[in-house]
């Protein structure tokens, strides 16, 4: 009997836990094993090492001011020539071309002569095959790309390198590239949210104060685009902005600006700000609106009726109230910022392009995914620095969504 | 009694099936190409004519060149392309990181008269890794529509603001840009690449890539010059010739080529390593790289073939009739002044300066 009830309440307890495991296995598969993924990605890189056991091994105790000895040639040949045979060549000459570039073709094409090359003397022959062999910086770049786990990602990925002499420095000028396009990427999640502000809050606060068929005809104004594809959006931009578009056409017929000078409205910031501004918008507007109907609006003619102009109403009654949404509105509209990566694509040509294209550029083009993973991480925190700091300022209980 | 006829039946469907899938696996080859009126010409030029010949069906895919996408395939071991149309310093890159297969030993077919292949193609078009199929060029074209005054007609032009003020469109790749910005800057065609592998003529080429920076918009694919010199978005812009051919007698743009200075290039096509139809893709290189599939193409397009007995076979535009031999980047009407690509160059310092220039790019 009391055993029974004793195993009802304990099944009773487990209900719930067993309800919310294909959440967890959910958040766990899609979440925490990716993210887990990148962050090894981005320090480990065992390609090399995978490749040249041997050689590494020997070249571990290597005065790197001068030339290694013949032995390690030997060894050198002899996995080249393995790993040509296995096809981990490529990987191998792209990650040594990483760090000294211009040595990607080297190892491919001495493993391919070295079948037919004289074995007597390696070092010679091998130099024969390529100069590149007879070259310090070539053995320095092996060494280097062959460390198992590495800092090197997170150091590129905020334009630092490690250099000769093993101290961190700055990457040359012209290589410089990541911390402007950190910086841009705040500018524009910032610009972006502000401006999605200015224009979300009269509207949702229209949508509130008119009849309720009138707000529903409104609400359905601004979900309309929020149901369209992304895509389908952000080139309707493209059709409009561009220079013999939509809106050069009508300011050029009012007269507004000369047909000569039409405005570059696209292919730049200004693209990238006003499709990505209106692609955000309803994620503003939609906690805006579910907050400001939940204030009642005797509290506004209250505050009339003890003597308070309108504008002093909305500032002090009425805008307090609303904070928690826009709080929200502008948590999620910045952190969806950071990570935008089709609208700059698209419509934000060369200037307009933000630190996440760069991640899709080294998954997609370089293959750097090590890199990519390190930028993604560097995102990552910059991310939760902003809830961080939300929380210490505004306080994240005070969010609200509906 | 029932099961045993059953059994055999099963079986014989079973290997029935599996070797019809068999047979249809053999029977495709993807080819992967620049897309769109570029690869349209090589359809009506020779890909009908092969899958009628051979019976093999072609899947067409477009990429934008480069070695990424190969790169990836090869080094992810699931490769799914075949053949290739690769640019000439890609390829020689890609040949030594083993992401072709090698295709020198391959019989390629004589020339109409008899003429062996080895004889017929132009010096320096057979590589280890790839055969030659064409030369293009990289021209200036502007719309004349949106011009204002007298007609551009140097390289210099392209970097004049004050004259020809509006912007200009050029490749999103740091190659046939930086040759441009020195010969715009002055510099005489043989001395280009001279110039250019000093620090000093590097940063020449930037800073005059600098002075239009503001004004330029970035192209990726060749369908998109025509398409922005055609909506006014650009007045003038880089582009592979054919294209702008193209757009001339197919859809009646006024544009004009500047043929001074224009930059020209080998195409190629080479088969990825571990392609998975590796036989029919080398029957299909050696049938591409005929002269009658070279010829086919240029009466498409005007891109003009490598072997020497093609040319004089070019005749009229198989669709518009328009007389072909005007617009070959090879006449010597439009010879006069040109920069072969120095492909070895390039492939030495493609990585590199494609990272210097995006970097350049995003400041």
């Amino acid at each position: 009997m009391n055993r029974r009830r004793q195993g009802r309440r304990l099944l009773r307890r487990f209900i719930p836990v067993g309800l919310a495991l294909p959440l967890v296995a959910f958040v766990l598969v899609t979440f925490v094993i990716p993210l887990a993924t990148m962050v090894v990605q981005s320090v480990h890189d065992p390609e090399v090492a995978d490749a040249f056991p041997r050689t590494l091994a020997l070249l571990a105790d290597w005065e790197d001011s001068a030339l290694p000895s013949p032995d390690v040639y030997e060894a050198m040949a002899a996995e080249l020539v393995l790993s040509r045979e296995n096809r981990s060549i490529g990987k191998v000459a792209t990650r040594v071309n990483r760090i000294e570039s211009g040595t990607r073709s080297v190892f491919a094409k001495t493993a391919r002569r070295l079948e037919s090359a004289d074995t007597s003397d390696m070092p010679a022959s091998m130099i024969q095959i390529d100069r590149r062999w007879g070259d310090v910086s070539l053995w320095r770049a092996i060494v280097k790309a062959g460390q198992r786990y590495t800092a090197r990602h997170y150091l590129q990925s905020i334009d630092l390198e490690r250099g000769l002499d093993g101290e961190i420095q700055l990457v040359s000028e012209e290589r410089r590239i990541y911390k402007t396009l950190y910086l841009r990427t705040v500018y524009v999640s910032f610009a972006v949210t502000v401006s999605c502000f200015l224009i979300g809050y009269p509207i949702a606060f229209a949508i509130t104060s008119v009849s309720d068929s009138l707000a529903k005809i409104l609400l359905v104004i601004v979900l309309v685009p929020f149901w369209t594809s992304l895509l389908v959006r952000t080139t309707s931009w493209l059709v409009l902005l561009q220079n013999q578009g939509v809106i050069n056409d009508i300011l050029v017929w009012i007269g507004l600006v000369d047909d000569g000078s039409r405005l570059a409205l696209v292919h730049n910031m200004t693209g990238t700000l006003i499709a990505m501004t209106h692609v955000l918008l309803p994620f503003m507007i939609l906690p805006l609106y579910a907050v400001m109907r939940s204030i009642p609006p005797v509290y506004m003619r209250a505050a009339a009726s003890l003597g308070a102009n309108p504008f002093q109403a909305f500032a002090r009654v009425y805008f307090p109230q609303s904070l928690p949404g826009v709080s929200a509105g502008c948590l999620l509209v910045f952190i969806l910022s950071l990570g935008y990566y089709i609208t700059p694509a698209l419509v934000g040509g060369a200037k307009g392009q933000l630190i996440s294209n760069m991640i899709a550029y080294h998954i997609q083009t370089s293959l750097n995914w090590g890199l990519a993973a390190a930028i993604s991480v560097v995102v990552l925190v910059g991310v939760f620095v902003c809830y961080f700091l939300f929380d210490r300022w505004v306080g994240i209980d005070k969010l609200k969504l509906g | 009694m029932k099961t045993n006829r059953i059994l055999p039946t099963l079986l014989w469907a079973v290997a029935g099936f599996g070797s019809a899938s068999l047979a249809w696996a053999e029977q495709t080859l993807t080819v992967v190409s620049f897309g769109g009126s570029y690869a349209r010409a090589c359809v009506e030029g020779y890909h009908k004519a092969f899958t009628e010949k051979t019976g093999i069906r072609i899947k067409l895919e477009d990429y934008n060149g480069g070695l990424a996408q190969i790169r990836a395939q090869v080094d992810s071991g699931s490769v799914h392309w075949d053949v290739v149309d690769t640019e000439s310093a890609p390829l020689l890159t890609g040949c030594d990181e083993g992401l072709f297969e090698y295709v020198d030993d391959l019989e390629l077919p004589p020339a109409p008269d008899g003429t062996p292949a080895s004889e017929d193609f132009f010096d320096g078009v057979l590589t280890d890794c790839g055969v030659g199929t064409l030369i293009y060029a990289t021209v200036i074209a502007f719309n004349p529509e949106f011009i204002e005054g007298a007609l551009p007609t140097s390289i210099r032009d392209f970097f004049d603001l004050e004259k020809y003020p509006g912007r200009r469109g050029m490749l999103r790749a740091p190659a046939t840009n930086l040759e441009f910005a020195l010969m715009g800057d002055g510099v005489p065609t043989e001395k280009v690449f001279e110039e250019l592998s000093t620090d000093e003529g590097m940063r020449r080429a930037f800073r005059k890539l600098d002075s239009i920076k503001d004004h330029v918009v970035w192209w990726e694919t060749g369908a998109q010059p025509p398409q922005m010199l055609a909506d006014g978005e650009v007045v003038m812009s880089t582009a592979w010739n054919g294209r702008i051919f193209n757009a001339q007698v197919q859809e009646k743009q006024p544009f004009v080529i500047i043929w001074d200075s224009h930059i020209r290039d080998t195409g190629t096509l080479a088969i990825v390593a571990g392609a998975p139809n590796l036989e029919n893709a080398r029957k299909f290189v050696a049938f591409a790289t005929s002269t009658q599939a070279m010829v086919g193409v240029a009466q498409h397009i005007s891109y003009a073939p490598v072997r020497h007995s093609g040319l004089p076979l070019v005749g009229k535009h198989a669709v518009t009739g328009v007389d072909m031999q005007p617009h070959m980047p090879t006449q010597p009407e439009n010879s006069r002044n040109f920069l072969w690509n120095d492909v070895e160059w390039w492939s030495e310092r493609q990585d590199e300066l494609t990272e210097r220039f995006n970097a350049w790019l995003s400041r």
